[in-house]
């Protein structure tokens, strides 16, 4: 997905192309697909919701757990948002810190959903024990995926920035994430409505 | 690690099969070496981001394919010749229609669409490049490698035998165990990912990179089926990605999507799937639409007839084709309610397409038609694609299909749409473009013949199976009259559809030939311009230089190449003074290679669920999208003294050559 | 890039759709666990609770009105829309056919 362009791109000798308006334009679209693929996730989540196979059902949802991931995850989209208001201030220490954060409320996160699947796990409530715990734990599962990945790209941008410092590529690539990082916490509010709110209703 | 019954044993013709790929692989290894060629291939082809080279690529693929998928059906209609017949045994049957279908339409049609999309578009809209060079490389790769570990099935771990689009419970772990049904996944998958990186650059590259001066109204009709196509990429791959996930779920981590047990339910993939299937046939047809667009308004010398309804028919089919895919399970039972929805849905894009056809005709009526090529073909599609499109209406009619429902019927009618409308597009946007990408034209008299046989042998293979339909013949039967003897009356039909199979076959073989006839005697293309075109590729040499366009064109409107070429001989055109600046050109990268193969080794890996190995790949994938990421230094610029060196070659071979004539 | 700093937002933007994220959290959060209404208007009111969420989010934390015209994203954002509820309830709608079959 992350394309570069060396730092010397000046307008006249490219055309009428503008690279990063080009390619936050195509990452909006990635977004778009990204939000049918989870869509896709979602309508076999309720279709499949009901199917519980006589076990584990969402009424026995670990209410705290969900609640606090739900926070963390909220509070990590907004940082990542103050990290980007730094960037336009050209304070790359002060973008550097607030990713640091960022990221390490995102690995909080991936550790509370881990701890909740393995708990829920221990409890016999396993991805082979239902069609809903195979679907519950495919979407919530792949979200998590996401925001993993978002964890590593980040780190590899905090290199990139260290070493290049704030440039109109590196800067781009910030832009990139953030937007990344905000879009599955937007997905996260369905999961949390749609998944959780609802199974424990 | 089980490693017995790795290779595919016990049938000769995979005996034969094995000795071949052996002998050609050989070959190819010998003749990259003793030419010391290897150092080319990575330079020139491997590593590249140019769009016209890849665009061969992909057509080089996707003909393979044809071959590929064409063998299967020639072998299937063997095996449906007479009744009785012990030429396939009955796995074997379902395996070789389960290749023919994927391939033709995931490893034929997609490529051979995206090699139009990269040949054409970026030259129709006037731009030096798509958006996203490398990441077109990336998907072409990924498509590439998806069909090899596809195609791999073939001689290692067995082919996969639960049809085209796989079913559950029958693909499931209980029905189908084994790698067959993985490879399907995996190979379906890891090029499914390839497309949708397509659908993406494309849509991007459209809407930002057309020349200076062109609104989108202005665009070619080529270009806006290629448009309305990669919309309808974006809407549906996205599902088919998600269901592959879901079914390799279910047989690789004991998931219960799709299983009969543990509240699966297997409907939920026939409803997904054909969610992204039935846009998928759209996605594949609507730049066919383009393509016949261009071709009747260059070879009847007028403007094309209903411009705009021909974009708002495009768009309405991109988005209605989202809302028909029930009418493949009407027979699930969902209820009238349901049915009737999607019934209408489906008989109402009949009408965007009617709208189509029609300006076609407007087209060329009264028009300055010169018969060419691309033209016949186009002629050919009218009637075969409106006989397809009117039995379609029949199976859309919901109570009606519980009868039509999985009979031979539906295959003569998706037959007729995919091959009338697809391929006689495709082949037609080959022929039209091939002078423009190659600088020579292929050769009309064998083209001709396999023309004609194209045409005979489609009729004679798919008029019979309507009948067959009617007479109760199901599809995926291996062989029939097993017990009822030779009086059922579907056996003269049979065999009469199995000749118009071996006569396409020969059509094909006539093509081959024609293509390597014509690249030592074709007629050479020295103008660029070699059907007297409409659009701004034709206004540049044959084969483009690569970057396209020395000076990015001004657009005032319309077909401006051909008002431009009208300004010229009436002496009112205006040359601007030329003055050439750098351009700004992506460097080639093996990455997109690289990357495509850890996805291959991951597909391998999970295919033959070896976890260790597919954990190996996909942590290459990541590092390799790394790498990338840390590449700053990934363009260049050609500079003026390289690009008038090359304008002036150009220009002074087509002056010579243009005088020798 | 950096000639519109305005457009990417402020502070006070950041911190208006960081509250209203919360509040619009913690409303349905309170709804659900105090079973505060019967189910269907229960489920109506939560899904409407992320949808505005969601708007919320795209304005101040995505700022979807930025960019330069025409805006593509937004076209491709509504479609994307269009499609996913698509997938949902149609999805839904024909497999509670199962419902009776089963």
């Amino acid at each position: 997905m992350q394309q570069s362009v060396s730092a010397h791109v000046s307008d006249h000798d490219h055309g009428h192309v503008d690279q990063d308006s080009l390619k936050i334009l195509g990452f909006w679209i990635f977004l778009v697909t990204d939000c049918l693929l989870f869509g896709t996730l979602f309508a076999t989540y309720a279709v499949l919701h009901t199917h519980t196979n006589g076990g584990f059902t969402g009424k026995e949802f670990d209410i705290p757990g969900f609640v606090i991931e739900t926070f963390v995850l909220l509070v990590s989209s907004f940082t990542s948002g103050l990290a980007v208001l730094e960037m336009h201030k050209g304070n790359k220490k002060g973008l550097i810190s607030w990713l640091i954060i960022t990221l390490l409320l995102g690995a909080t996160f991936v550790g509370l959903e881990i701890h909740e699947f393995v708990s829920m796990a221990a409890e016999g409530a396993t991805i082979s024990t239902s069609a809903f715990l195979t679907s519950f734990f495919t979407l919530v599962g792949t979200h998590g995926a996401h925001v993993t990945f978002g964890i590593f790209w980040m780190i590899g941008l905090i290199v990139q920035l260290a070493k290049k410092g704030i440039t109109s590529d590196t800067k781009r690539k910030i832009s990139i994430i953030s937007l990344y990082w905000h879009f599955l916490d937007a997905v996260w509010i369905f999961i949390f409505t749609v998944v959780y709110l609802m199974g424990v209703m | 690690m089980n490693t017995s019954g790795f290779f595919v044993t016990g049938d000769p013709m995979i005996y034969g099969a094995d000795v071949s790929i052996v002998l050609v692989s050989v070959a190819i290894i010998f003749y990259l070496t003793y030419f010391k060629k290897w150092g080319w291939l990575w330079r020139e082809w491997i590593t590249t981001v140019d769009h016209k080279r890849i665009g061969i690529m992909y057509l080089i693929a996707s003909l393979l394919m044809l071959f590929r998928g064409g063998v299967d059906a020639i072998l299937m209609r063997l095996q449906l010749a007479i009744p009785n017949a012990h030429f396939l045994e009955s796995e074997h049957y379902n395996e070789i229609f389960t290749t023919h279908g994927t391939i033709m339409i995931l490893f034929m049609a997609m490529p051979f669409m995206f090699a139009l999309f990269n040949m054409v578009v970026p030259l129709q809209i006037g731009a030096r490049d798509v958006a996203y060079p490398a990441l077109n490389a990336i998907s072409f790769w990924l498509f590439f490698l998806g069909a090899m570990l596809f195609n791999l099935s073939f001689v290692i771990g067995g082919s996969p035998d639960a049809g085209w689009l796989s079913y559950p419970p029958l693909s499931e772990n209980q029905f189908s165990p084994g790698p067959g049904q993985n490879f399907w996944i995996w190979g379906v998958q890891i090029s499914g990912i390839g497309s949708l990186a397509t659908g993406i650059n494309f849509v991007v590259t459209i809407l930002k990179m057309r020349a200076p001066g062109m609104r989108l109204r202005d665009m070619p009709l080529f270009t806006w089926s290629v448009m309305a196509s990669s919309i309808a990429i974006l809407g549906v791959f996205p599902i088919l990605t998600v269901s592959l996930i879901m079914l390799t779920i279910d047989r690789l981590f004991g998931g219960h999507f799709f299983t009969m047990t543990a509240g699966g339910n297997p409907m939920m993939w026939v409803n997904l799937i054909w969610m992204w299937g039935h846009p998928e046939v759209y996605i594949v047809v609507l730049p066919a639409f383009g393509v016949f667009s261009e071709v009747v308004a260059t070879f009847a010398k007028k403007r094309i007839f209903g411009y705009g309804s021909m974009v708002f028919s495009m768009i309405a089919i991109s988005v209605v084709s989202y809302y028909t895919w029930v009418h493949h399970f009407f027979t699930m039972g969902a209820g009238a309610d349901v049915n009737i929805v999607f019934a209408i849905c489906t008989m109402i894009i009949a009408i965007p397409t009617g709208v189509k056809v029609f300006n076609w005709l407007f087209t060329l009526y009264r028009g300055r038609i010169t018969v060419t090529q691309p033209l016949l073909w186009f002629y050919a599609m009218i009637p075969c694609f409106l006989v397809g499109g009117s039995t379609g209406v029949m199976l859309a009619a919901a109570p009606a299909d519980y009868q039509y429902h999985n009979s031979y019927f539906l295959i003569a009618h998706f037959h007729q749409v995919l091959i009338g409308g697809v391929v006689f597009g495709y082949l037609a946007g080959m022929y039209y473009w091939w002078p423009k990408v190659f600088g020579f034209k292929l050769n009309d008299k064998l083209g001709k013949w396999a023309f004609w046989l194209w045409q005979i042998g489609f009729y004679v293979c798919f008029m019979p199976q309507y009948a067959l339909g009617f007479m109760g013949m199901t599809r995926r039967i291996y062989t029939y009259n097993q017990t009822m003897g030779w009086d059922m009356g579907w056996a003269p039909l049979n065999f009469i559809s199995t000749i118009g199979a071996f006569l396409m076959g020969a059509g094909f073989v006539f093509q081959a030939w024609q293509i390597i006839y014509s690249i030592k005697h074709g007629e050479r293309d020295v103008t660029g311009d070699a059907w007297n075109g409409r659009t701004l590729e034709w206004s540049i040499p044959s084969p483009p230089p690569a970057y396209n366009f020395a000076i990015l064109p001004t657009i005032k409107g319309r077909d401006s190449w051909w008002y431009q070429k009208q300004e010229m001989q009436n002496g009112t055109y205006k040359q601007e003074p030329v003055k050439y600046e750098p351009i700004h050109m992506p460097k080639n990268t093996g990455v997109p290679f690289i990357m495509s193969c850890f996805f291959f080794v991951a597909g391998f890996g999970f295919t033959f669920e070896w976890f260790w190995m597919g954990i190996i790949g996909l942590i290459g994938v990541a590092i390799t999208l790394f790498v990338r990421s840390f590449q700053y230094d990934t363009d260049y610029y050609i500079t003026v003294e390289e690009i008038e060196r090359t304008e002036k070659a150009l220009r002074n071979n087509a002056s010579v050559q243009r005088t020798a004539n | 890039m950096s000639n519109h700093e305005s457009n990417h937002g402020s502070v006070k933007a950041y911190v208006t759709g960081f509250v209203f994220s919360i509040i619009l959290t913690i409303i349905p959060l309170v709804l659900v666990l105090n079973h505060m209404m019967a189910k269907t208007a229960l489920m109506v009111s939560i899904l409407i609770a992320a949808v505005l969420q969601f708007v919320i989010q795209l304005f101040f934390f995505m700022h979807i009105r930025d960019g330069e015209e025409p805006r593509y994203n937004v076209a491709a954002l509504i479609l994307g829309i269009v499609f996913v509820v698509t997938i949902v309830s149609g999805s839904i709608w024909i497999m509670s056919f199962n419902s009776q079959v089963q």
